[in-house]
Order: C-alpha cells, then sequence, then structure tokens
C-alpha cells in the first residue's frame, strides 16, 4: 500500500512538472464572446498556414478574460485576451500588480447591436428615448420618476404599433447588455430634463435610473445564447430582442432590425458609423510573450491583414464591422510596431 | 332474519369498500401511466426536434468541377515539383480557375461572389489528390468538391432559395449559378465525412467532432483510471474493514453529500489544486479527467458500497469459517459477486461524466480548439463543450450541426446505459 502511494505521488509529481516545465507552442488567447467569432476565425487561418500551431481561444467573457490575462507573465497565463470594450483602468492596474507591465491595445473593428424583430411583423422605427422610453426600469413622467407605465409601443408614441412591449435580451453579465445600457441608455437618459437634473445633483441615482432596466415582463433577460433569442423571435412576432450584428446578418430570412434614429442596422451604416448603436471591439496583446511563444507577431500580422479585417475580408464574412481605412492601416502599424498602452 | 340482513348490510358494505378500493387502484394506474406518457412525450419531443433538425448535417452538398491542375496557377515546377512545393501550391487559385471555367462569362466584382460557392477549405482534398498521384499535373479531372455553407443550407431547404427575397444570404446571382450547376447534374448531396475526421472549425461546413471525440475518450480514460481503483478501495475498506463509529458515519454522510454538489464546485477545486498548485496544462484532458473522476467519485462509492451489502453475510462467514483471512474473503468472495453492481454504477458515473460542460469552463476546455489532440496533455475539447459552442456560433450551417453532435452524444450515452444493463442482466445474481 504504502508503496503504490509513494508511487502514485511520484507519478503526479512528474506529470505536473513535466507540464509546468514544458514551454509552450501554442498562443492561448481568453476572453470576450462576441470577439471569439473573430479571434477564431483568424486563428484557424493562421494555423492552416501550417507554419504555426492554431492557437487555442477560450470564450471566457470580457471581464473574465481581464483576469486571467493580468494574472501573470510566463508559459501558464494567455498571451492574448478579447473584449468587447476597452480595458479598465483597474484592470490595467491590476495587471501592472502581477507583472504585465506592457499591454498592446488592437482595435479589431466594431459590431453593432440590433433590436430586431420577427419579419412577419411590421418594421418599426424607434428613436433611442422612446427606446428608453420602454426599456427603463423608472421612466419621467411629469417631472418625476415613476415605475414604467407604459404596456403598448403606442403609448410612448401613437405612430408606433399598438402592440404589447416585449423585448427579449442579454443578461448583466454580458458585454452586449454594458454596451446597450451605454450607447442606448445612458444617451437617451440625458435627453430627458429631469434626468439631467438629477445627473448635476446625484450622479449615483441618475446612473441606477439609467442602466436599470425593467423587471415587470416587458424586458425578458434570455440568457446568453443569441441563437435562442433567434429562435424565440422566429415563433413570436410581436417580440423583440437585442443582439449583435452578426445573429442578423446570418439571419436576414427570418429577422429584420429596428431602425434606431432613422438608421436602419445594415452593413454600411454601421461601418460608416450611421448607425448609432455601435462599439468597438478590441484584443489585448501581452508584449512580455511576444518572442517567448512561437507566433504572436505572426498572428498579429494575420489579424491586421487587409485579407482578414479589410472591406472584403474573411472576417466581413463573418459578421464584423471594418474600421475605416485610414484607421485601419494607423492601427496596423501601431499593433506590428507593438506599441505599449499607455494610461 | 336478523342475522341473515347484518350478512347482506355488510356485504353491502365490503362490497362498496371493495368498489372503492379498486376505483383508488385504477386511479393510482392511471396517474402512473400518465406520468410515464408525459415522460415519453418530451422524451419524443426532444427527439423529433434534435432528429428533424440535425438528420441533414449527415450529408454535405458538393459541387462537381473540372479542375486542371495546371503548374502555372499552382506555382510549382511543371516538370518535377518537390513534394514540398506541393503540400504549399496555390490549390485555391486552381479551384477559382475552375469555376470561372464553368461560368465564363462572369467577371469582376461579381467573380468574388462565384468563388463563394466552394468551401474555403476544399483546397485540402485537391492538395491531397496530387500529393498521392503526382502525375495529375498538368491535367484534367472532375472533382466533387465540398461546397460553402451557405449553399449547403440552400440546397438542404434550411433557407429560401427564392431569388429576390430580402435577407436571402446568397444573392440572386449566386442562386442562379447554383440553379445551373444543379441543371448540369453538379451538384449532389454526400455523406459528410468531414463532421466524423476533422477538429472545430469556425466554417460549419469544415468542422467536425473528431478533436472532441478524442477529448472525451482521453479525459474519461484518465476518469475511469484514477476513479475505479479509488473508488472500489473506498467502498471496500468502508463496507469490510471499517469500524462502524461517529468517523465512518461522518464520512457516509459528507460522500452522499458530495454526490449532490453541482458540478460546476468541481471545476472551480481543480482550478485551484491542478492548475494553480500542481501547474498542470490549461484546457488538457489529463484535467478534465481528474476533475471529471472527482464528480464521478461519490456514485462509484455509493454504488460498490450497496453492491457489496447485497451480498449474503453467509458467504463471508462460510469464507472465514474455512479458514480464510479478511481479504481474501474480499477479494476471493465479495469483489467478484460484487462486481457487476460495482461496474453498472462505475459505467453510469462514466456516462454522467461524458455530459458535463460546467466544470471544464473553470479548467479552459471550453476553447476553440483545431488540432486533434495526440495526448491526454495536448489542448483539447469534449463532446458536450463542443454542443455548447456550436449552439452559440452565429452561422446558420452550425445550427443541424449542433444537432448532430447532440445525436452522437447521445449515441455514446445510450451505448454506455445499454452496456450496463447488459452486464447487470448477464452477471447478476440472486438470492
Amino acid at each position: 500500500m504504502k508503496k503504490s502511494l509513494a508511487v502514485a505521488a511520484v507519478a503526479l509529481a512528474t506529470v505536473s512538472f513535466a507540464g509546468a516545465a514544458q514551454a509552450r507552442d501554442q498562443i492561448r488567447v481568453v476572453g470576450s464572446s462576441t470577439v471569439y467569432p473573430f479571434t477564431t476565425a483568424v486563428a484557424e487561418q493562421f494555423g492552416k498556414a501550417g507554419k504555426f500551431k492554431t492557437p487555442v481561444v477560450e470564450s471566457t467573457g470580457t471581464g473574465g478574460g481581464f483576469k486571467l490575462f493580468c494574472a501573470g507573465v510566463g508559459p501558464d497565463h494567455p498571451d492574448l485576451t478579447n473584449a468587447s470594450r476597452a480595458i479598465k483602468k483597474s484592470e490595467v492596474e491590476a495587471c501592472g500588480k502581477n507583472g504585465v507591465a506592457e499591454i498592446v491595445e488592437m482595435k479589431v473593428g466594431y459590431d453593432g447591436i440590433v433590436l430586431a424583430s420577427s419579419k412577419k411583423a411590421k418594421h418599426i422605427d424607434l428613436t433611442r428615448p422612446q427606446m428608453f422610453l420602454a426599456l427603463a426600469k423608472e421612466v419621467p413622467v411629469n417631472g418625476k420618476l415613476v415605475e414604467n407605465p407604459y404596456t403598448t409601443w403606442n403609448q410612448i408614441d401613437p405612430k408606433l404599433p399598438n402592440q404589447k412591449i416585449e423585448v427579449l435580451g442579454p443578461p448583466p453579465t454580458s458585454g452586449t447588455r454594458d454596451a446597450f445600457i451605454e450607447l442606448v441608455m445612458e444617451h437617451a437618459a440625458e435627453s430627458f430634463p429631469e434626468l439631467k437634473e438629477l445627473k448635476k445633483t446625484d450622479e449615483k441615482a441618475f446612473k441606477k435610473a439609467f442602466s436599470s432596466l425593467r423587471e415587470d415582463g416587458a424586458f425578458v433577460e434570455a440568457g446568453e445564447n443569441d441563437n435562442l433569442i433567434v429562435q424565440k423571435l422566429d415563433a413570436n412576432p410581436a417580440a423583440f430582442g437585442i443582439f449583435g450584428y452578426s445573429y442578423l446578418d446570418q439571419n436576414g430570412d427570418k429577422l429584420q432590425g429596428a431602425m434606431v434614429d432613422g438608421v436602419a442596422p445594415t452593413f454600411d451604416a454601421i461601418a460608416s458609423s450611421k448607425y448609432p448603436v455601435s462599439r468597438p471591439l478590441f484584443v489585448y496583446v501581452k508584449k512580455a510573450h511576444v518572442g517567448q511563444i512561437p507566433g504572436i507577431k505572426e498572428y498579429l500580422a494575420e489579424y491586421t491583414s487587409e485579407k482578414a479585417w479589410g472591406k472584403t475580408g474573411y472576417l466581413a464574412d463573418k459578421g464584423l464591422i471594418p474600421m475605416p481605412d485610414s484607421e485601419r492601416k494607423e492601427q496596423a502599424a501601431k499593433v506590428n510596431a507593438l506599441e505599449a498602452l499607455k494610461m | 332474519m336478523e342475522n341473515a340482513a347484518t350478512v347482506v348490510a355488510s356485504s353491502d358494505a365490503v362490497a362498496k369498500r371493495l368498489k372503492k378500493r379498486y376505483a383508488a387502484e385504477r386511479r393510482f394506474k392511471a396517474l402512473g401511466f400518465g406520468a410515464i406518457a408525459l415522460a415519453l412525450g418530451f422524451l419524443a419531443i426532444l427527439l423529433v426536434t434534435i432528429l428533424s433538425n440535425g438528420l441533414t448535417a449527415f450529408v454535405q452538398t458538393h459541387v462537381r468541377l473540372d479542375v486542371t491542375f495546371d503548374a502555372e496557377t499552382l506555382g510549382v515546377d511543371p516538370v518535377k515539383p518537390s513534394s514540398d512545393a506541393l503540400a504549399s501550391a496555390n490549390y485555391g487559385g486552381v479551384i477559382k480557375n475552375a469555376l470561372g471555367k464553368a461560368f465564363p462569362d462572369v467577371s469582376g466584382g461579381q467573380r468574388r461572389q462565384l468563388y463563394k460557392l466552394v468551401s474555403t477549405g476544399a483546397d485540402l482534398p485537391l492538395r491531397d489528390m496530387l500529393m498521392a498521384n503526382p502525375g495529375l499535373l498538368g491535367t484534367t479531372t472532375s472533382v466533387w468538391l465540398t461546397a460553402g455553407a451557405d449553399v449547403d443550407m440552400a440546397m438542404k431547404g434550411h433557407v429560401g432559395r427564392e431569388p429576390g427575397v430580402e435577407g436571402n444570404r446568397l444573392t440572386d446571382a449566386q442562386l442562379g449559378w447554383l440553379a445551373d450547376l444543379e441543371k448540369r447534374g453538379a451538384v449532389s448531396k454526400k455523406f459528410n465525412t468531414t463532421l466524423f475526421t476533422t477538429g472545430d472549425s469556425r466554417e460549419p461546413e469544415q468542422a467536425g467532432l473528431w478533436g472532441a471525440v478524442v477529448g472525451s475518450f482521453f479525459s474519461l480514460s484518465i476518469t475511469l483510471l484514477v476513479c475505479f481503483p479509488l473508488g472500489v478501495a473506498t467502498s471496500v475498506y468502508l463496507e469490510e474493514f471499517a469500524p462502524k463509529n461517529k468517523w465512518t458515519d461522518l464520512i457516509e454522510v459528507n460522500i452522499n453529500n458530495l454526490a449532490a454538489v453541482p458540478s460546476v464546485v468541481f471545476g472551480l477545486l481543480g482550478l485551484a489544486i491542478f492548475l494553480n498548485f500542481f501547474g498542470m496544462p490549461r484546457s488538457a484532458p489529463l484535467v478534465g479527467g481528474l476533475v471529471l473522476a472527482l464528480i464521478s467519485l461519490p456514485t462509484i462509492i455509493i454504488a460498490g458500497r450497496a453492491a457489496m451489502k447485497a451480498v449474503p453475510p453467509s458467504i463471508r462467514e462460510a469464507a472465514l469459517g474455512l479458514g480464510a483471512s479478511k481479504l481474501q474473503m474480499v477479494t476471493d468472495h465479495v469483489l467478484p459477486l460484487s462486481m457487476p453492481g460495482i461496474l453498472t454504477g462505475t459505467i453510469l458515473g462514466m456516462a454522467h461524466a461524458l455530459g458535463e460542460t460546467a466544470p471544464l469552463l473553470m479548467i479552459g476546455m471550453v476553447a476553440f480548439i483545431v488540432d486533434i489532440p495526440a495526448s491526454p496533455m495536448d489542448p483539447s475539447a469534449v463532446l458536450p463543450v463542443q454542443v455548447y459552442l456550436w449552439a452559440d456560433s452565429p452561422e446558420r450551417a452550425f445550427v443541424e450541426r449542433t444537432s448532430a453532435a447532440i445525436m452522437v452524444l447521445l449515441f455514446f450515452l445510450a451505448m454506455m446505459n445499454l452496456a450496463a444493463i447488459m452486464l447487470r442482466k448477464k452477471f447478476e445474481r440472486r438470492w
């Protein structure tokens, strides 16, 4: 018994040390599930070229990605992280504390957030304040914030259809939700005088006002799986869903996007930033790993090549909205020179 | 007279009571039948949706093209090409030429649309063809090439093929070309071998389950290697050797408790111990197997103890009475007799482990991994993780592939459960 225990312990120790000592020959990426489809597409092309192993891309969410990314330097920690928002100051500090001093920021393109419904439903044209009135937990009525009284769209504006307000959207853990709150709810909140006043007097209460969505059934948290929302919209023409543009792009035969402030969510409108609800997507690179883990520089070169993120590149086919020409050029130069982020 | 009356009255009451009891029994039977029918109904709905969504994924649309392996397009020496040059030659260009030849009047910007009829991964089979037979260089061969995912979806009827409809994935021109190819008999659906031979891909028509199947195999092998000996040893000790006191009671309560702990907690444990403390690699089936072993261990211990409890004490007493030591009694009598029960428990525990994703998220196995793992140390996904990743992909063609992956997973689960039932049937002994 004792002998076999000792053997087992030795075996376990060898295995674990072999694991730790083994230098990695494969790039590891973590982070946002929104950027995941694009980073993986680049990873696949990069692997197909045959010089390096295909990078491993984990889908951990933006926040979870930064946590792993900032945990330290060395082969046990990821080299890149996907993010559907810019890195926060607190995250840069956390990184610095663990020795991750130099971080290269790469903006990869834009993602539009759409409010879509089944094609069987009537096309709808919304403004952001209307969306705020439909979705916020408390809305200004006669100078006061009250519990959201609207149950049908035409109560908000007689021009909108007489239809129950029913919107399916992502849960608070999702980056899409954060972006929607920032780009639609916060922006719209400032157009109401009552809330503007509140912003001056009580910043915290203002933040709470625009970031709390309804909990009375008009807004339904539908989970992180956007395909599920697509299926539900198809089955229920009265409902709307909030998700990334690529899902609308893939399901164009079933769904239509609502116009926001008079602009329809099309590829061109998002690319030219006419469509208001779009956000930049990022990939962050650990500079200390460049040269240690083989292939990082070449991977970045593939990502920033025109055939990947260009206007007609394969990432555009996957639903990424490319940056304008000049911005692409500038980003590519910055990333390939490994210019570190300054905060 | 009076007596007879009471008898009649009481038999009336008896008949009434009897009727009531029968009625209660019928109600109970009806309820039980209803419950089973409901369960079967849900199962049928599940299977029908999965089958109707996923059966088409087992075939893949192919397009026949006359491919000319001309050395100039390939960029290799026409007389004596080196195998290195052949391996990295421009097969995509060859396909583009073939498409151009099939539709000579398409030009300019429309060319790009034309190229999308064929999968971007179609160049690999061409490479294998030419590498296997370099004599093809300079000749023209008719080859079936994998079609692009959008073409595949249109051919299978998952998206509309009516031209002029807004929101179509294929443009009207592409639909026209497709119809043209169909008229020439150059479009056909063939068995989807890719699904069973390759790893994950972001292009649905190139995505396969093989990487996940191998990953699941490695993980479950590790799980079995770790938890079967440990589980059996634990149950033998607790059942046959351990004294019955407060401590063993406490251990028993804890084991039963562990069997009910949510699996994601084991994932966190695995992250803390195997990754952070022992420094094992992320996303490796080795770690996945160890975590899954922690999850199935309680199940195996509980099943093992139950199986040993079912062995009659007379057998133990007979063995001891004939002078066997306690260890001999266990290895020669109790273990062989309880083995069917232990194995059944083990297989059920493994089947449970095969379906787990939540704990694997923590140790980095929910990831995009293309390369097929060669050892338990290589990064790898497992089957349920592949289902999860595909279900979340925006591409339409992944909907049917998700269902196909579920079918493969269900097939393995059914096989394991069937094995458990057969073992029990074959070796079970009743006393």
